[in-house]
């Protein structure tokens, strides 16, 4: 088994004549928190697009557990262990906070029409097991007393976490967090960055997208920073802050440089 | 009292209707399983319900026989309201030619029973319904790709291709088509002919009890879950593992064998059946049944069909301005409760007040 969880080989996504991913490699590392960072309209977004099977790479390979992602539909992918949370919240509305977590959770179910028409006992044993599943997650996420409402009317906070706790539930080895603190108040993101650490100390691999260098620098253990589409730099965060490249794509070059 | 405030209050109306069903629904298992049988008593004497005094006057269809406009037209609605609701209520995929499923559903007891064969009815009823749902199988493996309107305009192509084609074909008995179609057996006193409608309506009803059980069954289960979760967001449902195209598919199926379901009911009934049974304005009342009673919820489908199909009737009194009437009452419900009669609701999780954690095992599944 080696050390990467997942792994991208020179992958390149283009759309018409724009190149949003040209040829970006690098490895996320089994039970590590990746931060992926960059300016606006860096490729992170398309990155994780690529990861979980929205979009088919121009060219190159992603690589999970050793095994090519491609010809993969969305849904096989999110069962062989990525799960993924939405920078422009995605919730399913007008279901409860603990129906959106059991959609998660039906991913390592098997109950189709005849075993629900006919009330077979696995069906009566995966409602439990996902009920279960569902209730102990929003208690981890810190949401249970609001699970059983809508979550359209949950508070902004509530549905950031609630979204985690849903891709909790698909039980992936992988979780990819797409900004999760953004609109939060920075005492809410610290919040957060713990309950992050906390997921991966249960043994998951997680990969934080996020915006907020301070935030990333305190949670990640590495960091991969991707400008135009390219990665420009890789490394611890000391490493990375120090790095004259994402300096330059961060604050610009000084006039005198260019 | 104005035609407005009148619609007014058959929305408010509606509104304590479900108000009822939410303190129905607090009370003990017993009360509640005493309450639903006092209910299908009153919904299988029903024929007899012009008898009561003010109740009668209320649903009473003047100029036609109450028994016949039960059997003809609200059982055959409310049975295709609630299988378009699977499709367009929970699943959330907008079927325009659903008119298209009900006809095959009919056209397979009318060929088996009367044109090609001579199979009794208890026979063909239920190859229609696997007909009728293979039929929905065959033009979802291609439509079902397609999202919203592009879905919407193919299946209304569906629906005018089954017309056109049973109008066209000898086979299927073109324009002329088909006599004689058999009826459900008779039993006992229950006899399946031209005189009496009832025994059609006890027939309907307790097929849309059974429908109605086996439904809940799929609502509450990983498979009304999925459809829910496309219908919210597809994109997002795929994304969280479910297997959107089976689950839509699955819709569509269930959806067509219960309109075969309801065709073939139809063709025992009518035992006559023509293409021009089926038009393309059937499949836009049997949406605006689902619509106008609440899409997704399955009350709200039975409700809608119901009164969609009762309403014309009680209106003949207003001869050639009938249907003005009634398009208007459709107009003005849609105005002050463009959710339906009984729209969907958020879950009840009945269950969370006694639910208690177990060990954990949640997290860390997968080591």
């Amino acid at each position: 088994m080696s050390d990467n969880l997942l792994e991208l080989d020179h992958v390149t996504m283009q759309f018409g004549g724009v190149t949003a991913l040209d040829d970006v490699t690098f490895a996320i590392r089994r039970g590590e928190i990746l931060g992926l960072i960059g300016p606006n309209g860096a490729g992170k977004t398309t990155c994780f697009n690529v990861m979980t099977g929205v979009y088919a790479a121009t060219s190159g390979a992603v690589l999970f557990d050793g095994a090519s992602l491609a010809g993969l539909k969305r849904f096989q992918i999110t069962k062989r262990g990525i799960a993924r949370t939405f920078q422009n919240i995605r919730l399913f509305p007008d279901m409860t906070a603990i129906e959106n977590v059991m959609v998660g959770a039906d991913a390592n179910h098997h109950t189709s029409v005849g075993g629900a028409l006919l009330g077979l006992p696995r069906h009566h044993r995966e409602e439990a097991e996902g009920r279960n599943t569902a209730m102990e997650l929003l208690t981890f996420m810190g949401i249970a007393d609001r699970a059983g409402d809508a979550a359209r009317n949950l508070p902004y906070g509530y549905q950031r976490r609630l979204e985690i706790a849903r891709a909790l539930a698909t039980k992936p080895q992988l979780l990819c967090l797409d900004e999760p603190a953004a609109g939060f108040t920075p005492a809410e993101k610290v919040e957060l960055m713990d309950l992050i650490r906390k997921i991966r100390d249960q043994g998951y691999t997680v990969l934080l997208i996020e915006h907020d260098m301070s935030l990333v620098m305190g949670v990640t253990d590495r960091i991969v920073v991707l400008d135009f589409g390219k990665v420009i730099a890789t490394g611890s965060p000391s490493e990375v802050q120090d790095n004259p490249a994402v300096v330059a794509a961060y604050l610009g070059v000084p006039d005198d440089d260019a | 009292m104005s035609l407005s405030e009148s619609l007014k209050s058959v929305t408010s109306g509606a509104r304590s209707v479900s108000r009822l069903g939410e303190a129905l629904g607090n009370q003990s298992r017993s009360v509640r399983w005493s309450f639903g049988a006092i209910c299908v008593l009153a919904l299988y004497l029903l024929p007899w319900w012009p008898n009561v005094p003010v109740l009668g006057w209320i649903v009473e269809t003047p100029g036609t026989s109450f028994p016949s406009v039960l059997t003809d037209q609200v059982v055959i609605f409310v049975l295709v309201a609630l299988g378009l609701n699977v499709v367009v209520g929970l699943a959330g995929l907008l079927d325009l030619g659903y008119v298209g499923f009900y006809a095959v559903g009919a056209y397979t007891v009318a060929i088996l029973s009367s044109q090609h064969a001579n199979l009794p009815w208890l026979v063909c009823m239920p190859i229609a319904v696997l007909v009728s749902m293979l039929a929905g199988v065959i033009l979802g493996t291609p439509t079902l790709r397609l999202r919203g309107d592009y879905l919407a305009i193919v299946t209304l192509g569906f629906g005018e291709i089954i017309r056109i084609t049973a109008n066209n074909m000898h086979w299927l008995g073109d324009s002329r088509g088909i006599s004689n179609i058999a009826t459900p057996p008779s039993i006992g006193p229950l006899k399946f002919g031209v005189l009496d409608a009832k025994p059609y309506f006890f027939l309907g009803l307790t097929i849309i009890l059974i429908v109605i059980f086996l439904l809940r069954r799929l609502e509450n289960s990983r498979v009304g879950r999925s459809w829910n979760a496309i219908r919210e967001d597809e994109d997002a449902a795929e994304l969280m593992g479910v297997d959107t195209f089976k689950f839509k598919l699955w819709a569509f199926a269930i959806g067509a064998a219960i309109g075969g379901l309801a065709g073939s009911l139809y063709a025992g009934k009518v035992q006559f059946i023509n293409p021009s049974n089926f038009p393309l304005q059937l499949s836009i009342l049997f949406l605006a049944a689902v619509v106008l009673g609440g899409a997704g919820n399955m009350w709200g489908a039975i409700v809608g069909g119901a009164l969609v199909a009762w309403m014309p009737e009680r209106f003949r009194g207003f001869a050639d301005k009938r249907v003005f009437v009634f398009g208007v009452a459709l107009v003005l419900v849609m105005v002050f409760r463009p959710q339906g009669l009984i729209p969907r609701k958020i879950r009840k999780e009945r269950w969370l007040e006694s639910w208690k954690p177990s060990t954990g095992t949640a997290l860390r599944d997968k080591e």
